[in-house]
């Protein structure tokens, strides 16, 4: 009976504790079931993200650069297809080994390999390195042949930026190279579609239009596995190619003036005198932009770092010189339009016996023997320095400098387009005082009015100021990308409703113009310098009398310059040298500037030969055959800016 | 005396058995047991290879011995009992000798036919060995010091053993079933109050004997970002399975996360994150279910035994039963440090499936044998 009740006890006992173990594990269950809540449900997201994050890998593809054309569709910047050969770091065993393996086959240098090392060190596990980027078919199908060999090493089929006509456009179109952590910095187009071997542009058209050029990248989603292994492609988000650019330049016409500047040092500048379009930048000498692609060699780098005539320069826009006798239709025009001159006013040049006298200073004409009694054309025509000593004293120097700086100098011609572009210096009193902290002489306005002195200014300048002249005085907007809302017809219908207003009476006060605005006060005295002009180079005793055209529809006008590169002494005077006797670098530089057809002025030009010589012996000539060119070519580029047009 | 002779009646005809099979049970370990197989199958990124043949083949195996074994009569396995328990622990012994090293510990012993892991075997024995041993103490003998002292002993015995292979994780379980059993015989809470609080104060002192490894496991449990692709990446990564699961899951054979090879030990001890991610927050609830189920059918045979060896068997091995899936769950999910402990019949590997299926066709006898008289 004892234990019986002992048994109902223990029975009990055992119950009660029973169900306390089971309130426990539904207690621990709801633990659990809590956690799986909170994992599943309430955090769902998180954990997602996560996953996605082991599993998916994302691989960045090149995007291509866009096609650079000239404004007749040649193409003038190109992709070419290139073999390279990349090593997947992922599947490389050895790395040490491989680039040994890859130097037997593909010949790399000791420097490539150095930075192949430093690449490398910068990726990451699962990158791939490009080890060459250039290979010769040779080495292309010799790395094929030992593939096997090579664990991780893919022969790619690449495209690399190409420049078909080398040399003469350098200066235009720029080049490309590596990016930079610089590049990558500075620009936000770059940051987001830099993948490892992106090429960007450096300079010229290349870097100021990086951002249409560069395209965007592609994106391949790979997903893998703990290991890093690809398993599967997700997605292939492609890469889009960059914008394809018209570029305003004539590859003819450029051509022809690198020709015409071989072997020399200098600039030839085309410009049209309404749109704007430059046709033509040239600059000598150049270098080969295919060099830099895939990095140019030390020993390349060298030869044309070390050229004394200065290749990396691009004279038509970094290059500044005193513009000389250049400089003298403006400095007329601006004694005319201030009322300080009129047509009647004459000047005598006695020849360097009876030389220009100021405060004691003398100051000589260029002929020997004096021009004799002369008036505002024949001074411009036959270029007297004496003339314009007097009209820049009667000027002064700070309404020269107004009227220079409207009509294109002292300021950038294609504003920040180039990095390397320059703004030159038009001095005026207030600039002396700012810049050197000294008053101003006027000695110092006597030679700014035969452009000589403080004044510097760029061959792309002087052009810009002939084609603002030539157009009848309007401001226009200078562009090397052709740019449909730069409308011809409507520019000149915008000219012609310019003429027809009354002038204000503050258009010869210091001010800002807007595009297509009218520069001038009176037209009579515009078109009192354009023909004095005309007569320089059609009529006799005119500086480019010699390169003139004969046949009507080649006529054209211009403006000699020769300018100094030192002071002359009178023993210079007294030696009298030939070209050829005075050392390279003492030698004047020669200047031409020019627009064309005179009837009906279309274009206009500007040429340096750096210590050229006389800007009529040197400069002059070229714009002769340059002008025939521009000319014959007329037709068919107003044909395809007429098809332009359409298709917009 | 018309009590007595139902007592002592030892005959059952064959449909009195038939009858009180418990089918009910039978079919949710054939349920939980597909799952664990198409689970397994998902592991191998769905080709029914390697792990998917051998898990399959010992399920039928083990399920049928299950059957089999549950016709056995309950009074075999309380005569037993004690011969079982010297059994396990003998071959816990062999295991030091001859046993097969892995991974750093040594828990198997090769049987030609299958790598058997003793310790496995020992969560039952333990639970068998106790509930004899409770079976004839009065409930007023229990809270002596030599009643209290001989069953520490036979805990210990093994659990030592198992540490030192090192398997913490099999220590605890099998620790944890025997004190859930001498629980249930009715010992004085206030020596698990005491027991509990001397070893909270050793903890510092168990720690340092340690295993680096060990240490590293529950240091990185409480921190698991403190070394991320180490010691902390299994867990790391199995939270971000479930996590990533949702709801519905990713779908079957869609768990990214295991069939990239992220997760690891997938087909063992961690199978319930493959699970949870395929099938998410749902599907674990229908898993979980289905072991409380399974629990519960355990404790209603219990309730219904008349021996207190039945009844303290199945009540012990329910608690040892949600044990194993409790510190498996928790572990997975990141609530319990990492150690090693499989889901009962859900992980590949042949012992745990033995000694779950073992203890269930004892469980079945308590049912099929109800009114056998014990130890009488």
């Amino acid at each position: 009976m004892i234990k019986k009740i002992g048994n109902l006890n223990k029975n009990k006992i055992i119950s009660r504790r029973l169900f306390v173990l089971v309130a426990a594990k539904i207690g621990l269950l709801g633990i659990v079931t809590s956690r799986l809540y909170n994992l599943q449900i309430s955090e769902k997201q998180k954990y997602e993200v996560l996953s996605d994050k082991n599993r998916i890998r994302e691989w960045k593809t090149p995007p291509q650069r866009g096609i650079i054309t000239d404004f007749f569709n040649n193409i003038i910047a190109d992709n070419q297809r290139v073999y390279q050969v990349h090593l997947s770091l992922e599947e490389v065993s050895n790395f040490n080994n491989s680039i040994f393996k890859l130097k037997n086959i593909i010949s790399l240098k000791e420097d490539e390999i150095k930075k192949i090392y430093e690449n490398k060190e910068k990726s990451k596990p699962w990158d791939t390195l490009i080890i060459s980027e250039n290979l010769s078919w040779n080495e292309f199908s010799k790395l094929n042949l030992y593939l096997h060999e090579l664990d991780g090493a893919k022969p790619v089929l690449a495209t690399s930026r190409y420049y078909p006509y080398s040399n003469d456009l350098v200066h235009v179109v720029g080049y490309v190279g590596d990016a930079t952590t610089q590049d990558i910095q500075n620009k936000k187009k770059i940051e987001e579609n830099f993948v490892p071997g992106l090429k960007v542009g450096k300079i010229g058209i290349e870097n100021s239009k990086d951002t249409d050029l560069i395209g965007n990248h592609g994106t391949k989603r790979y997903e893998v596995n703990a290991s890093g292994k690809k398993i599967s492609e997700i997605s292939y988000n492609k890469e889009t190619q960059g914008e394809n650019l018209r570029a305003t330049i004539d590859l003819e016409i450029q051509q022809l003036a690198q020709e015409l500047l071989k072997n020399q040092a200098g600039s030839i500048c085309v410009m049209d005198i309404y749109t704007g379009e430059v046709i033509t930048m040239a600059s000598s000498p150049t270098y080969d932009p295919n060099k830099f692609t895939h990095g140019i060699s030390t020993k390349d780098w060298n030869e044309i770092k070390n050229n004394k005539l200065r290749p990396l320069l691009n004279k038509s826009l970094a290059g500044l010189y005193s513009p000389g006798s250049t400089i003298k239709p403006l400095v007329a025009l601006a004694a005319l339009e201030y009322g300080i001159i009129d047509t009647k006013f004459k000047v005598n040049c006695k020849g360097h016996d009876h030389p220009y006298e100021l405060y004691g200073e003398r100051y000589h004409c260029w002929k020997k023997n004096g021009h004799g009694l002369m008036s505002m054309r024949n001074a411009i025509k036959q270029s007297c320095d004496i003339y314009f000593y007097e009209v820049a004293r009667l000027l002064g120097v700070d309404k020269l400098s107004l009227i220079a700086k409207r009509y294109g100098l002292g300021s950038k011609v294609l504003e920040d387009f180039f990095s390397e572009e320059k703004k030159g210096i038009v001095p005026s009193t207030k600039w002396k005082k700012q810049v050197l902290e000294q008053s101003w002489y006027l000695g110092e306005t006597v030679i700014t009015g035969i452009g000589q002195g403080y004044i510097q200014t760029t061959p792309l300048q002087l052009c810009l100021m002939t084609a603002q002249l030539a157009n009848g005085g309007y401001k226009i907007k200078p562009n090397l990308i052709y740019d449909k809302e730069i409308d011809l017809d409507s520019i000149k219908s915008k000219i012609e409703s310019e003429k027809n207003k009354s002038v204000s009476q503050n258009i010869l006060k210091d001010r800002e113009f807007k595009y297509y605005e009218r520069l001038y006060r009176n037209p009579n005295n515009l078109k009192l310098v354009l023909d004095a002009m005309y007569g320089s180079t059609n009529e006799q005793f005119g500086t480019s009398f010699r390169s003139r055209h004969k046949e009507d529809k080649y006529k054209f006008a211009g403006k000699t310059g020769t300018s100094q590169v030192k002071r002359i002494t009178d023993q210079d005077r007294e030696l009298d040298l030939d070209l050829d006797e005075i050392e390279y670098k003492s030698r004047d530089h020669a200047l031409f500037i020019a627009f064309a057809p005179y009837d009906k002025p279309r274009y206009s030009l500007s040429v340096l030969i750096e210590h050229g010589g006389s800007g009529s012996k040197a400069a002059a000539p070229l714009a002769n055959k340059l002008i025939k060119k521009i000319l014959d070519r007329h037709e068919l580029r107003e044909k395809i800016r007429k098809d332009l047009k359409n298709i917009a | 005396m018309i009590l007595s002779t139902s007592l002592n009646s030892t005959s059952y005809s064959f449909f009195d058995k038939l009858k009180a099979v418990d089918y009910f049970l039978i079919i949710i370990v054939a349920i939980i047991g597909s799952i664990s197989v198409v689970s397994i199958y998902s592991t191998e990124s769905g080709s029914f290879s390697f792990y998917t043949k051998n898990h399959l083949t010992r399920f039928l195996v083990f399920f049928s011995m299950f059957l089999v074994l549950s016709f056995v009569r309950v009074s075999f396995w309380y005569r037993q009992a004690y011969i079982f328990y010297i059994l396990g622990t003998l071959l816990l012994l062999l295991v030091i000798f001859f046993g097969i090293s892995a991974s750093g510990s040594k828990r198997w012993i090769n049987f030609f036919i299958m790598n058997l892991q003793p310790s496995e075997l020992m969560k039952i024995a333990i639970i068998v060995c106790f509930a004899r041993y409770y079976h004839r103490i009065q409930s007023s003998d229990i809270q002596s010091y030599k009643y209290l002292l001989q069953p520490i002993i036979l805990l210990l015995i093994p659990c030592y053993l198992v540490i030192t292979q090192p398997d913490l994780g099999t220590a605890i379980l099998i620790a944890g079933s025997g004190l859930a059993i001498i629980w249930l015989a009715g010992l004085n809470l206030k020596y698990f109050i005491y027991s509990g609080l001397i070893l909270l104060v050793s903890l510092p002192f168990v720690i340092s004997f340690l295993k680096p490894y060990q240490k590293s496991r529950i240091l990185t449990f409480f921190n698991p970002d403190r070394d991320p692709l180490g010691a902390g990446y299994q867990i790391i990564q199995s939270k971000i399975a479930i996590g990533s699961g949702g709801l519905l899951g990713k779908g079957f054979l869609q768990g990214t996360q295991s069939y990239l090879e992220f997760l690891p030990e997938k087909h063992t001890d961690f199978i319930f994150t493959l699970f949870s991610e395929e099938f998410g927050f749902v599907g674990s609830m229908v898993l979980i279910l289905l072991y409380a189920l399974l629990i519960y059918r355990i404790i209603r045979i219990g309730f219904s035994s008349r021996s207190f060896f039945a009844k303290l068997y199945c009540f012990g091995f329910a608690s040892g039963l949600f044990l194993y899936i409790f510190v498996n769950i928790a572990m997975v999910t990141g609530l319990l440090p990492i150690v090693g402990a499989p889901l009962p019949i859900m992980s590949y590997g042949g012992s745990s499936m033995l000694s779950i299926m073992l203890g269930l066709s004892i469980v079945m006898s308590c049912k099929i044998y109800s009114r056998d008289p014990i130890g009488n």
